[in-house]
């Protein structure tokens, strides 16, 4: 009898210490799924970030690297201008990535850095406990919002996509979701033409990826999917930023 | 032998650059040389000083703060350092710009009207080296063929073609100082 | 062959003999001539110089290409360093081998571009978080400049830790002749650790120092300590001037203890037994050869350019047996021979100093 679905041999056996119905064991499978199939689970090179995602070293079965909070792009950096044959990534939460490492991603971009960002949108805080993200939608409420986010007070959610679709150093920009099956295999292809576009040596990828948190919206799995689609994705619309001429990839 | 010269003037009259020519003489001669910019005496406003030391042992200070000899390049430059020369120490001045009165009496000054010189060669720029012509003459610290062999380093490709002139700068300074010396003689 | 060159360019031409290929770094004076020379020569030996948005990234870019294996430094001046405390505890905690270059200026604060040793304690207590240490070293001439970047780049490796070479900004700019005629071969230990892919190596690497479990991260704690325990017995270095016979014993580093070897010759002449140790490792502190002079010392002066950091180092070693005291010019200003001469005489004369 054929196998039709089982582990991705990049992911290890071990059980996620992520809440109930959090969309991250989503977004390692995928990114597993996607190195088993070019083919290079042997020369990648993850970061993990400081965040719920903090051990993902553990999940993954290939080289990681710890990186100090934002700084991963950074550090890829480093690493792949030593090691410009390998594939290089780093998976980053909206603190992480877009409060925090503002200056680290933005100039990765802009210096055309041939490396891959996966980058997890849930608009909150997760680890810390429910505080205000970079990307909480006006509004919401979180531990540091309580009566909402007030833009008079707090400013806007970033948009990270359309922020780094007019630098030349990005090649590959594209926002996804997770919150439906028809949305994990959209995201799936963004996350696989981004290793591509770094493998090819266009130059920077990243993928963000809408993600839910249930525990710190205070929702259950199911709302929490209902959440995301109705608040998030009208915020961040979906679809591909910026991809390479035709034919390149 | 030792030698704590300082060379202090403003920006633009070639003081790092005299310092700099002379250190990598003495370095050719096979001198121990350290050359420090800006720093030693004192620091403040728009001065470019700086400090060469020589010797024919390890140097332990590279800071000239009591020269053996210091070239003064202007007004503000004599009235701060000239107290700093060790008795019986050399005190170069540019005279083309130094008006005032060398108020020490237990120095040598030897006065070179260094921008008048220059500009009589047809070549304002060289000045710094009409006064480090004087400088080799009157202390023997290394030989003009040497600094002249150093230029060629320590000029940038592009001004190569100034060599010359600075070959007769120096030239021009040494005998200047040779003609004070006669005048001290008498 | 002897070349004349400034400081910051033998600490670049240091870095490169050492097989150091990758730099990594943001503008900052007083060590800007640091970066436009390796700019330069990098290329030349098919390595990277590569110029970040900031000294937070250039020590994380450092972070990275440690973990690929690579020898690899930065270079920065107070305030950029001050940036780097959080890569710099990661480096420790991680256990990456690691170059990073302090050029002192002024501070606290912006401070200035002139001379300072007033990042001593930042560098050898710690400066960023956590329970670590750094190896640091402190040359004074150009020449040790330049070997000092071997020394450094082989005990990085050796021992798996970030190694800072401290001077002050003079330093940099000061120009002496440096001998380039010595050793170029160059020796990298193989970097089993280290993560380039699992095609690369044996098994699965991870570059981490984040250890939630108490238990596994005392762990850690205790196989760092052992670590510095050795380092510490093992790798001490300091320089001696008419040390033998001393009864006034100068403590200085960098160029300091050049002004101080001057101030000493000054104070034989006048027939005061005046000494000076120079540590060359500011982390481990040579405390063994201080602490072997204490009982025939009669006083100790710690000549720095700041407040007084180093004191407590040499107080430490001494351990009561001898008065310690300190001489120190701030703000970027530079102890002068005549006045750390006349603090000699003051304490030969039986002075307590200021």
């Amino acid at each position: 009898m054929k196998k039709a679905f089982s582990r991705p041999q990049s992911l290890l056996d071990v059980p996620f210490h992520y809440c109930p119905g959090c969309t991250h064991g989503v977004a390692h499978r995928l990114v597993g799924e996607v190195i088993d199939e070019l083919g290079i689970q042997d020369n990648v090179i993850g970061h993990a970030p400081v965040g719920c995602a903090v051990f993902t070293m553990d999940y993954f079965d290939f080289d990681m690297i710890s990186a100090a909070h934002g700084r991963a792009p950074a550090v890829a950096t480093g690493v792949k201008r030593v090691l410009p044959d390998r594939v290089v990534f780093t998976y980053q939460g909206d603190g992480d990535l877009a409060a925090i490492g503002t200056g680290e991603f933005v100039h990765a971009a802009v210096r055309g850095e041939k490396i891959t960002c996966i980058f997890i949108n849930n608009a909150v805080y997760g680890m810390t406990g429910g505080q205000m993200a970079p990307t909480t939608l006006p509004g919401q409420k979180t531990k540091t919002t309580p009566f909402g986010r007030d833009s008079v007070i707090s400013g806007y959610p970033i948009k990270v996509c359309e922020m780094l679709t007019p630098l030349d150093g990005a090649a590959y920009i594209a926002r996804a979701a997770v919150h439906s099956p028809r949305a994990i295999i959209q995201a799936k292809k963004a996350i696989k033409k981004a290793f591509q576009v770094q493998m090819a040596g266009l130059g920077f990828s990243l993928v963000e990826i809408l993600s839910t948190c249930p525990t710190n919206w205070g929702l259950t799995p199911l709302e929490a999917v209902k959440w995301l689609e109705e608040n998030m994705i009208p915020y961040f619309p979906l679809g591909e930023y910026k991809v390479p001429a035709a034919g390149v990839i | 032998m030792m030698e704590a010269i300082y060379i202090a003037g403003h920006g633009g009259q070639g003081t790092l650059s005299t310092g700099q020519l002379l250190a990598n003489a003495c370095l050719k001669e096979g001198k121990f040389v350290a050359y420090l910019p800006h720093y030693g005496v004192e620091k403040r406003g728009g001065v470019s000083n700086c400090g060469v030391t020589i010797s024919n042992q390890q140097i332990s200070s590279p800071f000239v703060t009591e020269p053996t000899v210091l070239i003064v390049m202007n007004n503000l430059s004599l009235e701060r350092y000239e107290k700093a020369v060790v008795p019986g120490g050399l005190l170069i001045t540019n005279s083309s710009l130094v008006e005032n009165a060398v108020t020490r009496n237990d120095v040598r000054v030897v006065p070179i009207a260094a921008n008048e010189e220059a500009e009589r060669m047809g070549h304002p720029m060289v000045a710094n080296n009409i006064i480090l012509g004087a400088l080799l003459e009157l202390t023997g610290v290394v030989s003009v063929e040497t600094v002249a062999d150093s230029l060629k380093e320590v000029l940038p490709e592009r001004h190569h073609g100034k060599i010359p002139a600075n070959l007769q700068a120096l030239e021009r300074g040494a005998a200047l100082a040779r003609k004070h010396k006669l005048v001290d003689q008498r | 062959m002897r070349v004349l060159m400034k400081g910051n360019e033998a600490i670049g031409e240091g870095a490169v003999r050492a097989g150091c290929r990758y730099f990594f770094g943001y503008p900052i004076t007083p060590q800007s001539e640091l970066t436009h020379y390796l700019a330069k020569r990098l290329p030349e030996v098919g390595g990277l110089f590569l110029q970040a948005e900031s000294e937070v990234a250039s020590i994380n870019m450092v972070y990275g290409a440690a973990a690929a294996g690579a020898r690899v430094m930065t270079s920065s001046s107070g305030p950029g360093i001050s940036l780097m405390q959080e890569g710099l505890s990661y480096l420790a905690g991680s256990e990456l081998p690691s170059v990073i270059v302090n050029l002192m200026r002024g501070g606290p604060g912006l401070g200035n571009i002139a001379p300072s040793q007033s990042d001593y304690f930042q560098a050898v207590k710690g400066g960023g978080h956590g329970d670590y240490h750094m190896i640091v070293l402190a040359p004074n001439t150009a020449q040790e400049m330049l070997d000092t970047m071997g020394k450094a780049f082989d005990l990085a490796d050796q021992y798996r830790n970030p190694v800072m070479v401290m001077a002050d900004g003079i330093m940099g700019q000061m120009m002496e002749a440096v001998d380039l005629a010595g050793d170029t071969k160059i020796e990298i230990p193989p970097k089993p650790w280290a993560t380039t892919g699992m095609a690369h190596h044996t098994g699965k690497n991870v570059i981490n120092s984040c250890l939630v479990i108490p238990e596994e991260m005392e762990e850690l704690n205790l196989r760092l300590e052992k670590k510095y325990k050795v380092i510490s017995q093992k790798e001490q270095a300091c320089d001696q001037y008419m040390l033998a016979d001393a009864d006034i014993v100068l403590v200085a580093f960098g160029l300091v203890s050049r002004i101080c070897m001057s101030a000493v010759e000054k104070a034989r002449a006048m027939g005061i037994k005046a000494g000076l140790i120079r540590p060359i490792t500011l982390w481990p502190f040579p405390t063994e050869l201080i602490e072997k002079t204490a009982d025939k010392t009669r006083a100790y002066l710690t000549v720095e350019m700041n407040m007084g950091q180093m004191i407590e180092d040499v107080r430490l070693a001494v351990r009561g047996r001898a008065p310690v005291f300190h001489y120190g010019r701030l703000g970027g200003m530079v102890p002068e021979l005549k006045d750390v001469l006349a603090e000699i005489k003051n304490l030969h004369e039986g002075g307590t100093g200021r």
